[in-house]
Protein backbone atom coordinates (compact mmCIF):
# COMPACT_ATOMS: atom_id res chain seq x y z
CA UNK A 1 0.00 0.00 0.00
CA UNK A 2 2.17 2.83 -1.26
CA UNK A 3 2.21 6.46 -0.23
CA UNK A 4 1.31 9.10 -2.80
CA UNK A 5 2.52 12.72 -2.71
CA UNK A 6 0.92 15.32 -4.97
CA UNK A 7 3.65 17.74 -6.09
CA UNK A 8 2.25 21.10 -7.13
CA UNK A 9 3.97 23.59 -9.40
CA UNK A 10 3.29 26.98 -10.92
CA UNK A 11 5.48 28.01 -13.87
CA UNK A 12 7.87 25.21 -12.96
CA UNK A 13 8.32 26.37 -9.37
CA UNK A 14 7.65 23.79 -6.67
CA UNK A 15 6.91 25.44 -3.30
CA UNK A 16 8.70 24.45 -0.10
CA UNK A 17 5.69 22.70 1.52
CA UNK A 18 5.78 20.15 -1.33
CA UNK A 19 9.40 19.21 -0.59
CA UNK A 20 8.44 18.86 3.07
CA UNK A 21 5.55 16.55 2.07
CA UNK A 22 7.89 14.43 -0.07
CA UNK A 23 10.35 14.19 2.84
CA UNK A 24 7.64 13.19 5.31
CA UNK A 25 6.16 10.75 2.78
CA UNK A 26 9.54 9.03 2.41
CA UNK A 27 9.96 8.82 6.20
CA UNK A 28 6.47 7.39 6.79
CA UNK A 29 6.79 4.93 3.91
CA UNK A 30 10.22 3.78 5.12
CA UNK A 31 8.81 3.14 8.58
CA UNK A 32 6.51 0.56 7.00
CA UNK A 33 8.73 -0.64 4.18
CA UNK A 34 6.38 0.87 1.61
CA UNK A 35 7.16 2.61 -1.65
CA UNK A 36 6.76 6.33 -2.28
CA UNK A 37 4.90 7.52 -5.34
CA UNK A 38 4.72 11.13 -6.47
CA UNK A 39 2.72 12.80 -9.19
CA UNK A 40 3.11 16.11 -10.98
CA UNK A 41 0.98 17.80 -13.63
CA UNK A 42 1.55 20.77 -15.93
CA UNK A 43 2.39 21.91 -19.41
CA UNK A 44 6.16 21.23 -19.27
CA UNK A 45 7.21 19.49 -16.08
CA UNK A 46 9.67 16.79 -17.23
CA UNK A 47 12.59 18.98 -16.17
CA UNK A 48 11.40 18.79 -12.56
CA UNK A 49 11.70 15.00 -12.35
CA UNK A 50 15.37 14.94 -11.31
CA UNK A 51 14.75 17.29 -8.38
CA UNK A 52 11.79 15.17 -7.23
CA UNK A 53 13.86 11.97 -7.36
CA UNK A 54 16.34 13.55 -4.94
CA UNK A 55 13.73 12.93 -2.24
CA UNK A 56 13.77 9.18 -2.69
CA UNK A 57 10.67 8.86 -4.84
CA UNK A 58 10.29 5.35 -6.27
CA UNK A 59 7.72 6.10 -8.97
CA UNK A 60 6.82 9.45 -10.49
CA UNK A 61 3.60 9.84 -12.46
CA UNK A 62 4.12 12.74 -14.80
CA UNK A 63 1.32 14.28 -16.81
CA UNK A 64 2.17 16.91 -19.40
CA UNK A 65 -0.57 18.62 -21.37
CA UNK A 66 -0.92 22.20 -22.56
CA UNK A 67 -4.35 22.49 -20.93
CA UNK A 68 -2.65 21.83 -17.55
CA UNK A 69 -0.46 24.94 -17.82
CA UNK A 70 -2.40 26.57 -15.00
CA UNK A 71 -3.90 24.93 -11.94
CA UNK A 72 -7.66 24.56 -12.36
CA UNK A 73 -9.66 22.53 -9.86
CA UNK A 74 -11.68 20.08 -11.88
CA UNK A 75 -9.16 18.61 -14.34
CA UNK A 76 -6.52 18.35 -11.61
CA UNK A 77 -9.02 16.71 -9.22
CA UNK A 78 -10.01 14.17 -11.87
CA UNK A 79 -6.40 13.31 -12.76
CA UNK A 80 -5.28 12.99 -9.14
CA UNK A 81 -8.27 10.72 -8.40
CA UNK A 82 -7.29 8.55 -11.37
CA UNK A 83 -3.68 8.29 -10.18
CA UNK A 84 -4.83 7.29 -6.69
CA UNK A 85 -6.97 4.53 -8.21
CA UNK A 86 -4.20 3.37 -10.53
CA UNK A 87 -1.64 3.18 -7.71
CA UNK A 88 -4.01 2.03 -4.93
CA UNK A 89 -2.20 4.50 -2.66
CA UNK A 90 -3.90 4.60 0.73
CA UNK A 91 -2.13 7.63 2.19
CA UNK A 92 -2.13 10.77 0.04
CA UNK A 93 0.07 13.61 1.31
CA UNK A 94 0.28 17.22 0.17
CA UNK A 95 2.03 20.32 1.45
CA UNK A 96 -0.63 22.80 2.48
CA UNK A 97 -0.98 25.78 0.11
CA UNK A 98 -3.81 27.71 -1.50
CA UNK A 99 -3.71 25.14 -4.31
CA UNK A 100 -3.94 21.99 -2.21
CA UNK A 101 -6.52 23.61 0.10
CA UNK A 102 -8.66 23.91 -3.06
CA UNK A 103 -7.83 20.50 -4.52
CA UNK A 104 -7.75 18.09 -1.57
CA UNK A 105 -11.34 18.36 -0.29
CA UNK A 106 -12.75 17.97 -3.79
CA UNK A 107 -10.67 14.83 -4.36
CA UNK A 108 -11.48 13.50 -0.87
CA UNK A 109 -15.20 13.81 -1.52
CA UNK A 110 -14.80 12.08 -4.87
CA UNK A 111 -12.77 9.19 -3.43
CA UNK A 112 -14.74 8.84 -0.18
CA UNK A 113 -11.50 9.63 1.62
CA UNK A 114 -10.95 11.17 5.02
CA UNK A 115 -8.92 14.35 5.05
CA UNK A 116 -6.88 15.92 7.83
CA UNK A 117 -5.90 19.48 6.97
CA UNK A 118 -3.24 21.59 8.69
CA UNK A 119 -1.59 18.46 10.12
CA UNK A 120 1.36 19.11 12.46
CA UNK A 121 2.34 15.52 13.25
CA UNK A 122 1.73 11.95 12.14
CA UNK A 123 2.76 8.79 13.97
CA UNK A 124 2.41 5.05 13.52
CA UNK A 125 1.02 3.09 16.45
CA UNK A 126 -0.55 -0.36 16.77
CA UNK A 127 -3.85 0.91 15.36
CA UNK A 128 -2.41 2.70 12.37
CA UNK A 129 -1.75 6.37 11.87
CA UNK A 130 -2.44 9.02 14.47
CA UNK A 131 -2.57 12.65 13.34
CA UNK A 132 -2.05 15.91 15.24
CA UNK A 133 -4.28 18.77 14.17
CA UNK A 134 -4.36 22.20 15.90
CA UNK A 135 -7.83 23.70 16.38
CA UNK A 136 -8.90 27.27 17.13
CA UNK A 137 -5.69 28.48 15.48
CA UNK A 138 -3.56 26.46 17.87
CA UNK A 139 -5.28 27.14 21.17
CA UNK A 140 -5.66 23.35 21.41
CA UNK A 141 -4.46 20.37 19.34
CA UNK A 142 -6.61 17.31 18.61
CA UNK A 143 -5.27 13.76 18.24
CA UNK A 144 -7.19 12.31 15.30
CA UNK A 145 -7.63 8.99 13.62
CA UNK A 146 -9.19 8.41 10.21
CA UNK A 147 -11.22 5.27 9.59
CA UNK A 148 -11.43 5.45 5.80
CA UNK A 149 -9.53 3.14 3.41
CA UNK A 150 -7.96 6.22 1.79
CA UNK A 151 -6.50 8.87 4.10
CA UNK A 152 -5.54 12.28 2.76
CA UNK A 153 -3.36 14.73 4.69
CA UNK A 154 -2.41 18.37 4.17
CA UNK A 155 0.81 19.10 6.06
CA UNK A 156 1.23 22.48 7.71
CA UNK A 157 4.25 24.26 6.19
CA UNK A 158 7.50 24.57 8.19
CA UNK A 159 6.72 21.72 10.59
CA UNK A 160 8.11 18.69 8.78
CA UNK A 161 11.84 18.85 7.99
CA UNK A 162 13.13 18.48 4.46
CA UNK A 163 15.38 15.46 3.93
CA UNK A 164 16.83 14.26 0.64
CA UNK A 165 17.40 10.56 0.02
CA UNK A 166 19.43 9.10 -2.80
CA UNK A 167 17.78 6.58 -5.04
CA UNK A 168 16.72 5.85 -8.58
CA UNK A 169 13.08 6.13 -9.47
CA UNK A 170 11.02 5.41 -12.54
CA UNK A 171 9.00 7.92 -14.56
CA UNK A 172 5.53 6.90 -15.70
CA UNK A 173 4.07 9.21 -18.31
CA UNK A 174 0.33 9.61 -18.02
CA UNK A 175 -1.38 9.98 -21.36
CA UNK A 176 -4.96 11.15 -21.03
CA UNK A 177 -6.96 14.09 -22.24
CA UNK A 178 -7.66 16.27 -19.18
CA UNK A 179 -11.32 17.07 -18.63
CA UNK A 180 -12.37 20.66 -19.33
CA UNK A 181 -12.33 23.22 -16.49
CA UNK A 182 -15.61 25.02 -15.87
CA UNK A 183 -13.80 27.56 -13.68
CA UNK A 184 -10.96 28.87 -15.85
CA UNK A 185 -7.91 30.81 -14.70
CA UNK A 186 -7.58 33.49 -17.39
CA UNK A 187 -4.69 35.39 -15.83
CA UNK A 188 -2.38 35.52 -12.82
CA UNK A 189 -1.27 38.88 -11.44
CA UNK A 190 1.89 38.55 -9.34
CA UNK A 191 2.32 41.06 -6.54
CA UNK A 192 4.91 39.90 -4.00
CA UNK A 193 6.47 36.91 -5.64
CA UNK A 194 10.01 37.87 -4.69
CA UNK A 195 9.30 38.08 -0.98
CA UNK A 196 8.78 34.78 0.87
CA UNK A 197 5.23 33.62 1.44
CA UNK A 198 3.95 34.13 4.99
CA UNK A 199 2.97 30.52 5.58
CA UNK A 200 6.36 29.04 4.71
CA UNK A 201 8.69 31.93 5.57
CA UNK A 202 11.58 31.29 7.95
CA UNK A 203 11.48 34.87 9.22
CA UNK A 204 8.44 37.17 9.45
CA UNK A 205 8.43 40.85 10.33
CA UNK A 206 4.93 41.96 11.35
CA UNK A 207 3.46 45.37 12.04
CA UNK A 208 0.46 46.41 14.09
CA UNK A 209 -1.51 49.36 15.32
CA UNK A 210 1.54 50.75 17.11
CA UNK A 211 2.97 51.81 13.74
CA UNK A 212 0.37 54.56 13.83
CA UNK A 213 0.17 55.04 10.05
CA UNK A 214 0.21 53.15 6.77
CA UNK A 215 3.66 54.56 5.88
CA UNK A 216 5.05 52.75 8.93
CA UNK A 217 5.01 49.58 6.87
CA UNK A 218 7.86 50.96 4.75
CA UNK A 219 10.04 50.41 7.80
CA UNK A 220 8.63 46.90 8.28
CA UNK A 221 9.31 46.10 4.62
CA UNK A 222 12.87 47.46 4.81
CA UNK A 223 13.65 45.28 7.81
CA UNK A 224 11.93 42.30 6.14
CA UNK A 225 13.98 42.70 2.96
CA UNK A 226 17.19 43.05 4.96
CA UNK A 227 16.40 39.72 6.66
CA UNK A 228 14.92 38.00 3.59
CA UNK A 229 11.69 37.84 5.55
CA UNK A 230 7.97 37.87 4.77
CA UNK A 231 5.79 40.83 5.83
CA UNK A 232 2.90 40.20 8.20
CA UNK A 233 0.27 42.40 9.82
CA UNK A 234 -2.07 42.30 12.78
CA UNK A 235 -5.85 42.44 12.32
CA UNK A 236 -5.84 46.07 13.48
CA UNK A 237 -3.33 47.02 10.77
CA UNK A 238 -5.37 45.23 8.08
CA UNK A 239 -8.64 46.74 9.32
CA UNK A 240 -6.98 50.17 9.09
CA UNK A 241 -6.19 49.42 5.44
CA UNK A 242 -2.41 49.55 5.95
CA UNK A 243 -1.95 46.01 4.57
CA UNK A 244 -4.11 43.59 2.58
CA UNK A 245 -5.94 40.61 4.02
CA UNK A 246 -3.38 38.13 2.61
CA UNK A 247 -0.79 39.57 5.03
CA UNK A 248 -2.95 39.14 8.15
CA UNK A 249 -1.56 36.82 10.83
CA UNK A 250 -3.91 35.34 13.42
CA UNK A 251 -7.04 33.29 13.86
CA UNK A 252 -8.92 35.24 11.18
CA UNK A 253 -5.84 35.40 8.96
CA UNK A 254 -2.93 33.02 8.51
CA UNK A 255 -1.37 30.69 11.05
CA UNK A 256 2.42 30.89 10.78
CA UNK A 257 5.38 28.96 12.21
CA UNK A 258 8.59 30.79 11.30
CA UNK A 259 11.93 30.41 13.05
CA UNK A 260 11.78 34.10 13.97
CA UNK A 261 8.70 36.29 14.34
CA UNK A 262 9.41 39.98 14.86
CA UNK A 263 6.27 41.72 16.19
CA UNK A 264 6.47 45.50 15.85
CA UNK A 265 3.82 47.62 17.52
CA UNK A 266 1.59 44.58 18.06
CA UNK A 267 -0.10 44.31 21.45
CA UNK A 268 -0.76 40.57 21.20
CA UNK A 269 -4.52 39.99 21.25
CA UNK A 270 -5.57 36.37 21.87
CA UNK A 271 -6.55 35.92 18.22
CA UNK A 272 -3.18 37.22 16.98
CA UNK A 273 -1.15 35.10 19.41
CA UNK A 274 -3.10 32.02 18.31
CA UNK A 275 -1.72 32.53 14.82
CA UNK A 276 1.97 32.90 15.69
CA UNK A 277 2.63 31.43 19.12
CA UNK A 278 4.32 28.30 17.69
CA UNK A 279 7.05 30.46 16.13
CA UNK A 280 10.40 29.10 17.30
CA UNK A 281 11.56 32.52 18.48
CA UNK A 282 9.49 35.66 19.05
CA UNK A 283 10.97 39.12 19.28
CA UNK A 284 8.75 42.04 20.19
CA UNK A 285 9.26 45.76 19.83
CA UNK A 286 6.72 47.78 21.79
CA UNK A 287 6.42 50.97 23.78
CA UNK A 288 4.19 49.30 26.35
CA UNK A 289 6.05 46.93 28.71
CA UNK A 290 2.69 45.54 29.85
CA UNK A 291 1.60 44.50 26.32
CA UNK A 292 0.65 40.80 26.08
CA UNK A 293 3.22 40.19 23.38
CA UNK A 294 6.02 41.18 25.78
CA UNK A 295 4.95 38.32 28.10
CA UNK A 296 5.49 35.60 25.50
CA UNK A 297 8.38 37.04 23.50
CA UNK A 298 11.81 35.48 23.89
CA UNK A 299 13.28 38.93 23.56
CA UNK A 300 11.34 42.15 24.16
CA UNK A 301 12.62 45.58 23.23
CA UNK A 302 10.87 48.33 25.08
CA UNK A 303 10.93 51.52 23.09
CA UNK A 304 9.73 53.57 20.15
CA UNK A 305 9.85 51.34 17.09
CA UNK A 306 10.64 54.33 14.85
CA UNK A 307 13.93 54.61 16.77
CA UNK A 308 14.53 50.93 17.54
CA UNK A 309 14.02 49.50 14.05
CA UNK A 310 16.39 51.84 12.16
CA UNK A 311 19.05 51.25 14.83
CA UNK A 312 18.47 47.49 14.60
CA UNK A 313 18.84 47.63 10.81
CA UNK A 314 22.14 49.50 11.13
CA UNK A 315 23.32 46.89 13.62
CA UNK A 316 22.41 44.02 11.29
CA UNK A 317 24.08 45.73 8.31
CA UNK A 318 27.28 46.21 10.30
CA UNK A 319 27.21 42.58 11.39
CA UNK A 320 26.69 41.45 7.79
CA UNK A 321 29.73 43.47 6.69
CA UNK A 322 31.91 41.89 9.37
CA UNK A 323 31.00 38.42 8.17
CA UNK A 324 32.90 37.06 5.18
CA UNK B 1 -30.86 35.71 -8.59
CA UNK B 2 -31.41 33.13 -5.88
CA UNK B 3 -28.51 33.02 -3.49
CA UNK B 4 -27.69 30.29 -0.98
CA UNK B 5 -25.34 31.28 1.81
CA UNK B 6 -23.93 28.57 4.09
CA UNK B 7 -22.88 29.87 7.48
CA UNK B 8 -21.51 28.49 10.74
CA UNK B 9 -21.74 29.70 14.28
CA UNK B 10 -18.47 29.46 16.15
CA UNK B 11 -16.52 30.63 19.19
CA UNK B 12 -15.49 34.26 19.38
CA UNK B 13 -11.82 34.81 18.53
CA UNK B 14 -11.01 35.91 22.09
CA UNK B 15 -12.42 32.66 23.51
CA UNK B 16 -10.10 30.49 25.58
CA UNK B 17 -10.53 26.78 25.09
CA UNK B 18 -11.30 24.56 28.08
CA UNK B 19 -12.41 20.93 28.32
CA UNK B 20 -15.48 19.65 30.21
CA UNK B 21 -15.55 16.63 32.54
CA UNK B 22 -15.93 14.28 29.56
CA UNK B 23 -12.75 15.64 27.99
CA UNK B 24 -14.62 17.48 25.22
CA UNK B 25 -14.26 21.13 24.28
CA UNK B 26 -16.64 23.11 26.47
CA UNK B 27 -18.65 25.74 24.61
CA UNK B 28 -21.07 26.58 27.38
CA UNK B 29 -19.46 29.69 28.76
CA UNK B 30 -18.07 30.89 25.45
CA UNK B 31 -19.43 33.81 23.42
CA UNK B 32 -20.67 32.45 20.07
CA UNK B 33 -20.55 34.49 16.88
CA UNK B 34 -21.20 34.09 13.18
CA UNK B 35 -17.94 32.85 11.69
CA UNK B 36 -16.15 36.06 10.53
CA UNK B 37 -15.66 35.22 6.84
CA UNK B 38 -19.28 34.01 6.62
CA UNK B 39 -20.42 37.57 7.32
CA UNK B 40 -18.77 38.62 4.06
CA UNK B 41 -20.63 35.81 2.27
CA UNK B 42 -23.98 37.01 3.65
CA UNK B 43 -23.16 40.60 2.66
CA UNK B 44 -22.11 39.60 -0.85
CA UNK B 45 -25.31 37.57 -1.27
CA UNK B 46 -27.51 40.47 -0.18
CA UNK B 47 -25.69 42.80 -2.62
CA UNK B 48 -26.41 40.36 -5.48
CA UNK B 49 -30.08 40.31 -4.50
CA UNK B 50 -30.21 44.09 -4.29
CA UNK B 51 -28.77 44.32 -7.79
CA UNK B 52 -30.60 41.54 -9.59
CA UNK B 53 -33.64 40.74 -7.45
CA UNK B 54 -34.36 37.24 -6.17
CA UNK B 55 -33.94 35.93 -2.65
CA UNK B 56 -31.21 35.09 -0.19
CA UNK B 57 -31.46 31.91 1.88
CA UNK B 58 -29.03 31.33 4.75
CA UNK B 59 -28.44 27.78 5.89
CA UNK B 60 -26.61 26.41 8.88
CA UNK B 61 -26.08 23.03 10.50
CA UNK B 62 -25.88 23.23 14.25
CA UNK B 63 -27.81 23.27 17.49
CA UNK B 64 -30.63 25.63 18.44
CA UNK B 65 -28.15 28.25 19.66
CA UNK B 66 -27.16 28.80 16.00
CA UNK B 67 -30.49 30.62 15.53
CA UNK B 68 -28.58 33.70 16.73
CA UNK B 69 -26.37 33.78 13.63
CA UNK B 70 -29.31 33.07 11.31
CA UNK B 71 -31.19 36.02 12.84
CA UNK B 72 -28.14 38.22 12.32
CA UNK B 73 -28.20 37.28 8.61
CA UNK B 74 -31.95 37.94 8.41
CA UNK B 75 -31.45 41.36 10.02
CA UNK B 76 -28.77 42.13 7.42
CA UNK B 77 -31.32 41.41 4.67
CA UNK B 78 -31.53 37.66 4.03
CA UNK B 79 -35.06 36.46 3.19
CA UNK B 80 -35.10 32.90 4.48
CA UNK B 81 -33.24 30.93 7.11
CA UNK B 82 -32.82 27.17 7.43
CA UNK B 83 -31.46 25.40 10.52
CA UNK B 84 -30.56 21.74 10.16
CA UNK B 85 -30.51 20.33 13.65
CA UNK B 86 -30.70 16.73 14.76
CA UNK B 87 -29.36 14.87 17.79
CA UNK B 88 -27.79 12.39 15.38
CA UNK B 89 -25.67 15.21 13.91
CA UNK B 90 -23.50 15.69 16.98
CA UNK B 91 -20.12 14.64 15.66
CA UNK B 92 -20.33 15.76 12.05
CA UNK B 93 -17.23 16.18 9.98
CA UNK B 94 -16.83 18.13 6.74
CA UNK B 95 -18.12 15.24 4.65
CA UNK B 96 -21.26 14.91 6.77
CA UNK B 97 -21.97 18.65 6.60
CA UNK B 98 -21.49 18.58 2.83
CA UNK B 99 -23.97 15.68 2.57
CA UNK B 100 -26.56 17.62 4.58
CA UNK B 101 -26.04 20.94 2.76
CA UNK B 102 -26.08 19.32 -0.68
CA UNK B 103 -29.41 17.67 0.19
CA UNK B 104 -30.95 20.92 1.48
CA UNK B 105 -29.68 23.03 -1.43
CA UNK B 106 -30.28 20.35 -4.04
CA UNK B 107 -34.01 20.55 -3.30
CA UNK B 108 -34.16 24.32 -3.79
CA UNK B 109 -33.81 26.62 -6.77
CA UNK B 110 -30.49 28.39 -6.68
CA UNK B 111 -28.08 30.32 -8.89
CA UNK B 112 -25.08 30.77 -6.63
CA UNK B 113 -23.79 29.27 -3.38
CA UNK B 114 -21.63 31.52 -1.18
CA UNK B 115 -19.59 30.47 1.85
CA UNK B 116 -16.87 32.00 4.02
CA UNK B 117 -13.32 30.93 3.14
CA UNK B 118 -12.92 28.89 6.34
CA UNK B 119 -14.30 28.67 9.85
CA UNK B 120 -12.00 29.89 12.58
CA UNK B 121 -12.61 26.86 14.82
CA UNK B 122 -11.60 23.79 12.84
CA UNK B 123 -10.25 25.82 9.91
CA UNK B 124 -10.68 22.86 7.59
CA UNK B 125 -12.02 24.87 4.64
CA UNK B 126 -13.34 21.59 3.26
CA UNK B 127 -17.12 21.93 3.16
CA UNK B 128 -17.45 24.30 0.16
CA UNK B 129 -15.27 22.18 -2.15
CA UNK B 130 -16.94 18.96 -0.97
CA UNK B 131 -20.33 20.60 -1.54
CA UNK B 132 -19.30 21.66 -5.07
CA UNK B 133 -18.21 18.08 -5.80
CA UNK B 134 -21.50 16.63 -4.52
CA UNK B 135 -23.60 19.10 -6.54
CA UNK B 136 -21.27 18.78 -9.57
CA UNK B 137 -20.58 22.53 -9.66
CA UNK B 138 -17.45 24.56 -10.38
CA UNK B 139 -15.78 26.12 -7.33
CA UNK B 140 -13.76 29.27 -6.79
CA UNK B 141 -12.14 29.55 -3.36
CA UNK B 142 -10.57 32.51 -1.50
CA UNK B 143 -12.28 35.21 -3.54
CA UNK B 144 -11.44 38.81 -2.64
CA UNK B 145 -13.34 40.45 -5.53
CA UNK B 146 -16.43 39.11 -7.26
CA UNK B 147 -18.33 40.32 -10.29
CA UNK B 148 -21.46 38.51 -11.45
CA UNK B 149 -23.30 39.59 -14.60
CA UNK B 150 -27.06 39.38 -15.12
CA UNK B 151 -26.44 36.42 -17.43
CA UNK B 152 -24.60 34.58 -14.66
CA UNK B 153 -21.05 35.10 -15.88
CA UNK B 154 -18.61 35.17 -12.96
CA UNK B 155 -15.34 37.09 -12.85
CA UNK B 156 -13.49 36.47 -9.59
CA UNK B 157 -10.12 37.35 -8.07
CA UNK B 158 -8.74 34.48 -6.03
CA UNK B 159 -5.79 35.06 -3.69
CA UNK B 160 -2.82 32.73 -4.09
CA UNK B 161 0.69 32.91 -2.62
CA UNK B 162 2.23 36.16 -3.83
CA UNK B 163 -0.49 37.07 -6.28
CA UNK B 164 -4.03 36.86 -7.57
CA UNK B 165 -5.66 34.49 -10.04
CA UNK B 166 -8.34 35.92 -12.31
CA UNK B 167 -10.95 33.17 -12.60
CA UNK B 168 -13.93 33.02 -14.94
CA UNK B 169 -16.85 30.67 -14.63
CA UNK B 170 -20.60 30.51 -15.08
CA UNK B 171 -23.35 30.12 -12.52
CA UNK B 172 -24.34 28.00 -10.79
CA UNK B 173 -21.10 27.78 -8.83
CA UNK B 174 -19.76 27.57 -5.27
CA UNK B 175 -17.75 30.65 -4.27
CA UNK B 176 -15.91 31.18 -0.99
CA UNK B 177 -15.15 34.74 0.05
CA UNK B 178 -12.95 36.53 2.54
CA UNK B 179 -12.28 39.84 4.20
CA UNK B 180 -11.62 42.61 1.71
CA UNK B 181 -14.42 41.64 -0.68
CA UNK B 182 -16.91 44.08 0.86
CA UNK B 183 -17.79 46.07 3.96
CA UNK B 184 -20.30 44.18 6.09
CA UNK B 185 -23.38 46.24 7.01
CA UNK B 186 -24.53 46.61 10.58
CA UNK B 187 -28.32 46.35 10.73
CA UNK B 188 -30.34 48.89 12.73
CA UNK B 189 -31.96 47.89 16.00
CA UNK B 190 -35.35 47.95 14.23
CA UNK B 191 -34.15 45.37 11.68
CA UNK B 192 -32.61 43.26 14.44
CA UNK B 193 -35.93 43.20 16.31
CA UNK B 194 -37.85 42.41 13.12
CA UNK B 195 -35.51 39.53 12.31
CA UNK B 196 -36.29 37.92 15.66
CA UNK B 197 -39.90 37.53 14.53
CA UNK B 198 -39.08 36.00 11.16
CA UNK B 199 -39.64 32.27 10.75
CA UNK B 200 -36.71 29.85 10.78
CA UNK B 201 -37.26 26.58 8.97
CA UNK B 202 -35.98 23.69 11.04
CA UNK B 203 -35.05 20.43 9.38
CA UNK B 204 -33.91 17.10 10.79
CA UNK B 205 -32.32 14.13 9.08
CA UNK B 206 -35.73 12.50 8.47
CA UNK B 207 -36.96 15.62 6.65
CA UNK B 208 -33.95 15.28 4.35
CA UNK B 209 -34.38 11.50 3.88
CA UNK B 210 -30.94 10.96 5.35
CA UNK B 211 -29.86 8.36 7.89
CA UNK B 212 -27.27 8.66 10.62
CA UNK B 213 -25.07 6.39 8.51
CA UNK B 214 -25.20 8.81 5.55
CA UNK B 215 -23.56 11.50 7.64
CA UNK B 216 -21.39 9.46 9.99
CA UNK B 217 -17.90 10.81 10.57
CA UNK B 218 -14.92 8.68 9.55
CA UNK B 219 -12.68 10.76 11.81
CA UNK B 220 -12.48 10.25 15.58
CA UNK B 221 -10.85 12.50 18.14
CA UNK B 222 -8.77 10.58 20.64
CA UNK B 223 -7.99 13.49 22.91
CA UNK B 224 -6.65 17.00 23.09
CA UNK B 225 -3.27 18.50 23.86
CA UNK B 226 -2.69 22.03 25.03
CA UNK B 227 0.41 23.86 23.85
CA UNK B 228 2.95 24.40 26.63
CA UNK B 229 2.78 28.05 27.73
CA UNK B 230 5.62 30.18 26.42
CA UNK B 231 7.92 31.40 29.12
CA UNK B 232 8.53 35.10 29.36
CA UNK B 233 11.91 35.92 27.88
CA UNK B 234 14.17 38.86 28.51
CA UNK B 235 13.17 42.48 28.24
CA UNK B 236 15.81 44.95 27.15
CA UNK B 237 15.46 48.52 28.27
CA UNK B 238 17.96 51.29 28.07
CA UNK B 239 19.64 53.34 25.42
CA UNK B 240 19.85 52.02 21.86
CA UNK B 241 23.67 51.84 21.80
CA UNK B 242 23.38 49.51 24.79
CA UNK B 243 20.57 47.25 23.63
CA UNK B 244 21.24 46.86 19.89
CA UNK B 245 24.52 44.87 20.34
CA UNK B 246 22.63 42.68 22.79
CA UNK B 247 19.90 42.04 20.16
CA UNK B 248 22.51 41.23 17.51
CA UNK B 249 24.22 38.79 19.89
CA UNK B 250 20.83 37.20 20.66
CA UNK B 251 19.91 36.69 17.00
CA UNK B 252 23.32 35.62 15.68
CA UNK B 253 24.94 33.76 18.55
CA UNK B 254 22.31 32.70 21.05
CA UNK B 255 19.49 31.74 18.67
CA UNK B 256 21.66 31.33 15.57
CA UNK B 257 18.75 32.46 13.40
CA UNK B 258 20.67 34.96 11.31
Amino acid sequence: MPFLVYVEQRDGRIPKPCWQALSEGRRMADARGESLIACIMGNRVSDLADAIFEYGVDDLFLHEHESLARYETEPHAALLSDIQKKTSATIVLMGQTSMTRDLAPRVAERLGAGLVTDCTGMFWDDQGLLYLRPLYAGKVTARLRMHTPIQMVLLRPNIFPMAKKAGAGRVHRVVAEPSPARAKVVDIVWQQRDRPELTDAEIIVSGGRGLGKAEGFQLIEELADLLGAAVGASRAAVDAGWQGQPQQVGQTGKVVTPNLYVACGISGAVQHMAGMSTSRCIMAVNKDPEANIMKVADLSLEGDLYEVLPALMRGIEEKKQQRP
Amino acid sequence: MNVMVCIKQTFDTEARIILNGAGEIDGNSVLQIMNPSDEYAVEEGIRLKERYGGQVTVITVGDDAAVKSLQQALAMGADHAVLVSDPRLKMLDSHGIAVVLSRVIGRMEYDIILCGRLSIDGANAEVPSRLAERLDLPQVNLVSKLQVSAEGKVDARRDIEGGVEIVETNLPAVITVQKGINEVRYPSLRLVMQAKKMPIRKLGLDDLDLTAEDVSSPITIEGYLFPPPRRQGRTLTGSLPEIIPEVIRFLYEEQKIL
